[in-house]
């Protein structure tokens, strides 16, 4: 069928929609159950999808749970995010030969793979957006980050539900994906189940067309927009945001980073489970000979020691040091860098944080408190 | 304390000014960054000064005449060479801070008739830690500059010269302050004293130039590893003007 407008399609609709995908040559990744946990995977089809299942989260716990109907995507997100493909943990960049005195160098060459993500929510699409600003936005160019992140189909899925730890609205980033998607979808439970379909690409028109889809009716659109508008009045935390860069760059000595310091184990989960966080560092290795040799980028955390080592001993010793750099890097320093926040409000930091430090509180903590520096309410 | 020339083999890289810095590669080891130390009216000769300090320079430091590294660069924002012409130019070197001075040096001496006094401070631990000796010596013969060395500790006598930190130095030096310009690299906790001591003396903090080290990764604003607040030293520095990093500097462990 092939009319502009949204579209509705049935869950078997959604069936023709993966293997339209799959035929375009794309490796589609999404949600699946896995380890007590709803994870990004590859999918083989829609019954690989966590039908049914929920997500219950707070600050250091996550839980699975069954939902009263059969929602596909009846989840918010879980321990993944879509930089695990787009920027992921281990990526070599070359390979050296020496003979003799001369060495050899070929660049890794960029991946020629295509994913199709399968229910990106908004605040992941945010995320993706600023991790384009990080790696091709700016005068150096990631090679591996741009031909995955060029090859991608992005099929988002608005939230029908927030969870605990949610607080996308504050961040001005969902539940409602806005934009850089090719589909979207709204998944209906009331009535038939269905999903209504929205085309944001010329690749995702192209696509749709070819689905058993028809238009979308008023109940269909209003049904839709209900959903999204229940689960932006349903989110688990809210944050003032809108002078965060200021609050924080005027409080870097405020006695709560001493009282967090003590909390913090500076294990580094937020920053892995982060879908902005970006660092890398970097490993050479070679074989017994020293003839072949080769460096390999690996995801790495300001919350470790070997960060900021340079000769004299680590920059950054403290807790308290690391755990202020990865805040005030997400909430200050990102907008002086990259013009955006670097918070989506996903809350997986919140959630996987094993002592259950919550990014809202902190900064709550800091801006009602009597020792605060500079202007602000 | 090695002096490493590399010539390069492949497409010539840009020619680097003075302050700026390659990332080396000794294959199978790893990669550091380091600054340029040569004339840079020989972009040909591509002169780096090494300490062996961890595993990448103690390799780089072995390396054999012939042999073959790897090299990325040159990066950063170096020495405000073009904003000193017509004024006085006060270098103040702590350590290893020299070797990214040293272009500046040349540069200097070799358009000598641009600036107005040259003062070069420098302040090394021990007598024996003094770096380019011969040259500090020869330029010292030149009646154009003023070259002064200091140590921390002269435990052997037959040092004749200043005892005590670079900034003592700076009394003695004859410079106009409203009309200066001050090339600052050493030790982050040299570098404060030296900055302060320029603001006593009267120079203004726009006029105070710095270089930052940090850990880098990439040299290009991706690793994230060399942030320092809101900048990227690799790609934002390593030289800064010191009003803008004044106030980050005030931080312990930023
Ligand atoms: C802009 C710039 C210019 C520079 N210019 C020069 C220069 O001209 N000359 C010069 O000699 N140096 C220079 N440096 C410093 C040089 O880049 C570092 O000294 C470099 O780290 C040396 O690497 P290395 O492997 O020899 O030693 P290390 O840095 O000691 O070791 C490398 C790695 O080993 C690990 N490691 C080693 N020891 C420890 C430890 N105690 N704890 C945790 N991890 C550890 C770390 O992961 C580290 O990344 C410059 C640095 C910058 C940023
Ligand atoms: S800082 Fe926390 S809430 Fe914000 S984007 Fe990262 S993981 Fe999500
Ligand atoms: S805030 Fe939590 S997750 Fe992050 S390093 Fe500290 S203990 Fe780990
Ligand atoms: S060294 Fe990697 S961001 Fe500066």
């Amino acid at each position: 069928m092939d009319h502009q407008g949204p579209s509705v399609l049935t869950a078997l609709g959604l069936q023709a929609l993966f293997d339209s995908l799959r035929h375009r040559g794309y490796r589609i990744v999404g949600p699946k159950v896995r380890d007590g946990a709803i994870v990004y995977d590859d999918l083989d089809g829609v019954a690989d999808l966590p039908q049914g299942w929920t997500d219950e989260q707070a600050p250091g716990r996550y839980r699975l749970a069954r939902r009263d109907d059969a929602a596909l995507f009846g989840y918010a997100v879980g321990p993944h995010s879509w930089k695990a493909f787009l920027h992921p943990s281990v990526q070599r960049l070359w390979t050296a030969r020496r003979e003799g005195d001369a060495v050899t160098v070929t660049p890794e060459p960029t991946s020629a793979e295509r994913f199709a993500f399968i229910g990106v929510r908004a605040c992941e699409l945010k995320a993706i957006e600023i991790q384009d600003r990080v790696f091709v936005g700016g005068a150096h160019i990631d090679p591996h980050y741009r031909a995955r992140r060029e090859g991608a189909f992005i099929v988002a899925v608005n939230c029908a539900e927030a969870a605990g730890t949610c607080f996308c609205v504050s961040m001005g980033s969902g539940p409602k994906v806005e934009a850089g998607y090719d589909l979207a979808l709204t998944e209906i439970t009331e009535g038939e189940h269905r999903f209504v379909v929205e085309a944001g690409s010329e690749a995702g028109r192209q696509v749709l067309a070819e689905l058993q889809a028809h238009a979308a009716m008023d109940g269909d659109l209003d049904a839709a927009e209900a959903v999204v508008q229940r689960t932006a009045a349903s989110m688990g935390r809210q944050m003032r945001s809108d002078d965060l860069r200021e609050l924080l760059a005027a409080n870097l000595e405020h006695p709560r980073w001493d009282d967090v310091a003590d909390r913090c184990l500076t294990c580094g989960n937020c920053t892995m489970v982060c879908p902005t966080c970006f660092c890398t560092s970097v490993e050479d290795s070679s074989d017994l000979t020293g003839a072949e040799s080769s460096r390999t980028r690996r995801w790495d955390s300001c919350f470790t020691m070997d960060f900021t080592h340079v000769p004299g001993g680590s920059v950054r010793a403290s807790a308290r040091s690391r755990y202020r750099q990865w805040m005030t890097h997400k909430l200050s320093s990102w907008v002086d860098q990259f013009g955006t926040s670097g918070c989506v409000g996903c809350g997986r930091c919140l959630t996987w944080c094993p002592v259950g430090i919550d990014i809202t509180e902190e900064v709550r903590a800091i801006r009602e408190s009597p020792s605060k520096q500079g202007a602000g309410t | 304390m090695w002096t490493l020339e590399i010539e390069p083999d492949g497409p010539a890289s840009a020619a680097a000014a003075p302050g700026q810095f390659n990332m080396l590669t000794a294959f199978g080891v790893g990669e550091a960054a380091i600054s340029l130390s040569g004339d840079p009216a020989e972009p040909g000769r591509l002169v780096h000064t090494i300490r062996a300090v961890g595993p990448v320079s103690h390799a780089l430091a072995q390396l054999r005449p012939g042999a073959a590294l790897g090299l990325r660069g040159p990066f950063g924002a170096g020495w405000p060479m073009a904003e000193a012409a017509g004024r006085d130019v006060v270098i103040m070197a702590g350590g290893l801070g020299l070797a990214p001075l040293r272009p500046a040096i040349y540069r200097l001496l070799a358009e000598r008739a641009r600036y107005g006094q040259v003062q070069v401070l420098y302040g090394a631990r021990s007598p024996a830690d003094i770096l380019f000796r011969r040259e500090l010596e020869s330029w010292r013969r030149r009646l154009d500059v003023e070259i002064e060395v200091t140590v921390d500790h002269a435990a052997v006598s037959d040092w004749r010269g200043h005892v005590g930190v670079v900034t003592t130095l700076l009394g003695r030096a004859a410079f106009d302050p409203a009309n200066t310009v001050a090339l600052v690299c050493g030790p982050e906790i040299m570098m404060r004293f030296c900055a302060a001591a320029l603001g006593d003396a009267g120079v203004k903090a726009e006029a105070i130039h710095l270089s930052m080290e940090r850990n880098m990764k990439c040299a290009i604003g991706l690793c994230g590893h060399c942030q320092f607040g809101p900048v990227f030293i690799c790609r934002d520095g390593p030289v800064f003007r010191y009003d803008q990093v004044a106030g980050l500097l005030r931080h312990k462990e930023l």
